[in-house]
Formats: C-alpha cells, structure tokens, sequence
C-alpha cells in the first residue's frame, strides 16, 4: 500500500518524517485527552495566568474598561489566534460576572464576529445579557498601523485599567504595549512571535512566553482533557530533548540519524 | 443540535486540512482550492459588514455630540471618500484611489511606524535597569549586542563584533528555537483539541 501511494506521486517521500511526527503528536495527545483514569496533574504555576483574573478585578475596582486585542499578525485560522479566542472565553466571563466593560478591537472583520459571539455568550450566562454592547467589538482597519493608531486611539481615550495582548503580534507590539504603559493600564501579554516577545517582557507586567499561550486555557479550565492535553505536550517536548542530546551524541560516533529523523 | 453541527464541520474540515497536506491528488487539490475560495467570500462579506458596523459605530457617536466627535466624522469622511472615488475612477495608478492612499495613507502609517523608534528607546530604558539577575544578563547581552553591531564595536576592539554575533548566533538563537519547538507543539495540540471539539470557544 506505502509503495503504491509513494509510485503514484499521491504522497510525496520528503513529508514522510512530518507526517509521522504529526501522527505521533495527535495520536498521544488524543490518548490522554480521552483516557479514563486520570490521576491529579500537578501544574506549575505561570505568573502571567494566575493574574488575568486580579487584572479584570482591577479594571472593575478602579471602574475602568478592559481592552482585549488579538494582533494584526494572524487570522481566524491560525493556533495563536484560537488559544487567544479560549482565553477570551474566560476573561469575557470574568468581566461580565464583574460587571466590567471589555473592548475587544480587532484587525480582522472575521474574528469580530467570532469575538462578539464569544462575549454576548459570556454576558448571557453571567446573567447580564442586557450589560453587552456590540459597538464594543471594532473592526478599526485591516491595515497594519492603521489597527496600531485605532487601538492606541482606544486605550489613549478609554484609559482601561487592563490590557491583554494576546496573538500573533508583529510591528504593532512595541506601539500598543508602550501606549498602554504609558497610560497606566496593567498589561498581560502572550505571543508565538519570538521578536515580539523581548518588547513584551519589557513594556508590559506580565508575558506568556511562546507555548505557556496555547497551556493558558488548561490553567483556567477544570477540563480535565484539556489538562491531559498539556501534559501530552510536554511528554513529546521530553521526547524531542532526549532526541537533540542523543542525536548528536551519536553523529559523533558515526550514526548519523538527524535527517531522518527530525 | 446546532452546535453539534459545527462541531461535526469543524472536525470533517480540520481533519481534511491536514490530510490534504500530506496527500496531493486533483480532487483533494479541487476541495482544498474551493474551500480557500469560501474562506475569501466569507472574508469578503464580513468586511462589507465591518464597514458598515465602523460607519454606523461613528454615526453614532457624531449623534450622540461626544467630545470624539471629530474624530469620528473624519472617519466617516475617509471611509466614504476612498469608496465614492474608487467606484468613480477605479484603483489605477493615476486614479484619485491611488493618490489619496500615496499621500495620505501611507504618510500616515509611516509616522504610526517612525513612533517605534521613539518606543523602543523607552523600553530599552526600563528594560535595561537591573533590578535582578537576568535583568544583569539582558542588558549585558543588549549592550554588547548593540555595540558590537555598531561601527563604533569595531573601534573599541575588533574582537566585538565576533562576540555580538557569537551571542545572536548562539544563546540567543538556542532560546529561540526552544520557544519554537514548544510553539509548534503546541499549535498542533490546541489545533487538535478544536478539532475534536475538546476545547471550543462556541457554545
């Protein structure tokens, strides 16, 4: 079957090691997703998670909005953007319990849409279905610094009390991360864009670092599938570790495995 | 019933995303190429409606005499402007399309950018102060970085650029590339749990 699929040119021979790392990441992040018995996961605690919920109570002490943006960098159909529209999840409900204002600029017509349904759901189930204004939702613009300017607009005007920068982000951070510093707001940053994320961890509180974005809804769910999820994660990094000590090792003995498998 | 429907969607689709990926046939080629051409249409109706939800966001707010006032008719004038003349005279390169944008847009999202230069000194400032250990390391590797990457590294010692780029080149791309092992873990794992409906952001 391998050899009819490989003459045919259906699959192509070079993908074979991404494929079966693919395979290998879904299949065990499946297995624990949905195994039966699971023992209490000790998790570690991220600085960053642990104050989304201080900074919404923040905002709401002080009687000021929240602003929520995903970044011009990534569209609907990107990870990042679906971790940031999960953590969404959870900070709309903390607002609307809170009875807190959350504007949620964007770059992208799509997740608008996608943001209003997420936070008119948050409202309805805190009770508070009366308290969500559509107009909080902007589309500002599709352009890169004409995004910057709206939301720089925003958090200039509506001085929020906490913001959270949460996506794909590229030029735009350091403009967005700065305004919002020198406007006082208590800002929670996370981003898979690593030139981004040295201009976050200096301009903003706090900042999830790279793959702590996509654990953030583990931390803030009781869903135990979503923490054996995580735990999956690190189970096939400890497994790539072990491969990059290994693998080297043993190129310098004469077996050189790094193209085949990785 | 509804949501069971997306879910069902969300799965069929995800799964044959990745799928055609790894597996190149006309048809998987022809649904791939629809799909994508759905993406733009949707794309392309929702931003009809985020037009129309920015100018009625600002309609209202000239209704309703807040101090933003201004602001907001400048806006419904931009948005309405740059769509009468694109339906008038086109997009074409001596089209008033094609000039408001050369010099008006453009100047103005240049002087939106030029702002970073003036930011990235102000980060640099508090980034730089060392208040701990890694702080000491931050601003030793940032110093010896932008020195070295300076002509003036050179005058100080010619064995500084080599160090700048022994510290971009090594400890520095070694972090990143952790932090993008981990990044594409996790992608395929939070992709995952969208498709098999364990964690969604719809109810």
């Amino acid at each position: 079957m391998n050899s009819f699929i490989l003459a045919t040119g259906v699959f192509d021979p070079a993908s074979l090691v991404l494929l079966i790392w693919v395979l290998l990441t879904c299949g065990v992040v499946s297995y624990f997703s949905y195994r039966r018995h699971v023992s209490p996961l000790r998790l570690r605690a991220i600085p960053g998670i642990a104050a989304i919920e201080e900074a919404v109570g923040r905002a709401t002490e002080q009687g000021k909005p929240i602003v929520f943006t995903t970044g011009w960098g990534g569209d609907i159909q990107r990870p990042t953007t679906l971790a940031a529209l999960n953590l969404l999840r959870f900070v709309a409900g903390k607002a609307a319990s809170y009875g807190c204002r959350i504007l949620f600029p964007t770059h992208d017509p799509v997740i608008a849409e996608a943001a209003k349904e997420i936070i008119r759901t948050a409202y309805n189930e805190a009770g508070h279905p009366d308290q969500f204004r559509e107009d909080d939702v902007t589309f500002v613009s599709p352009s890169q610094f004409g995004y910057a300017s709206g939301v720089d607009g925003i958090v200039s005007r509506q001085k929020p009390g906490a913001i959270f920068l949460f996506g794909t982000f590229e030029g735009e951070a350091l403009i967005l991360a700065e305004t919002g510093n020198i406007n006082g707001a208590l800002q929670i940053a996370g981003t898979d864009s690593t030139i981004q994320l040295s201009f976050f961890i200096v301009a903003c509180d706090y900042t999830l670092i790279g793959e702590e974005l996509y654990t953030a809804s583990a931390y803030l769910t009781d869903d135990h599938r979503v923490q054996s999820s995580m735990y999956a994660q690190d189970l096939i990094r400890a497994v790539l570790v072990t491969l990059l000590i290994l693998l080297p090792i043993l190129a310098m003995l004469g077996v050189n495995l790094y193209k085949e498998i990785l | 019933m509804t949501n069971r429907l997306a879910w069902i969607a969300t799965l069929v689709t995800g799964l044959f995303m990745m799928a055609q990926y790894f597996i190149k046939t006309e048809a998987t080629n022809a649904i791939y190429t629809t799909l994508l051409d759905y993406y733009q249409i949707i794309f392309a109706v929702s931003m009809i409606v985020g037009g129309i939800g920015l100018l009625k966001q600002h309609s209202l707010k000239v209704q309703r005499s807040s101090q933003q006032r201004g602001y907001s008719l400048i806006t419904i004038t931009a948005i309405l402007f740059m769509v009468i003349v694109a339906v008038i005279s086109g997009t074409g390169a001596t089209s008033p399309y094609q000039w408001a944008f050369n010099n008006l847009q453009a100047p103005m999202q240049a002087t939106t950018f030029s702002l970073l230069a003036f930011f990235v000194a102000s980060a640099a400032y508090r980034g730089f102060r060392v208040k701990s250990a890694p702080a000491f390391v931050l601003a030793l590797a940032a110093i010896i970085v932008l020195v070295g990457k300076s002509g003036f590294g050179e005058m100080i010692s010619q064995q500084l650029p080599a160090i700048a780029g022994w510290v971009l080149n090594n400890p520095s791309t070694a972090a990143k590339r952790g932090i993008l092992i981990g990044v594409g873990i996790g992608s395929v794992a939070t992709a995952l749990r969208v498709i098999l409906g364990i964690e969604r952001s719809y109810r």
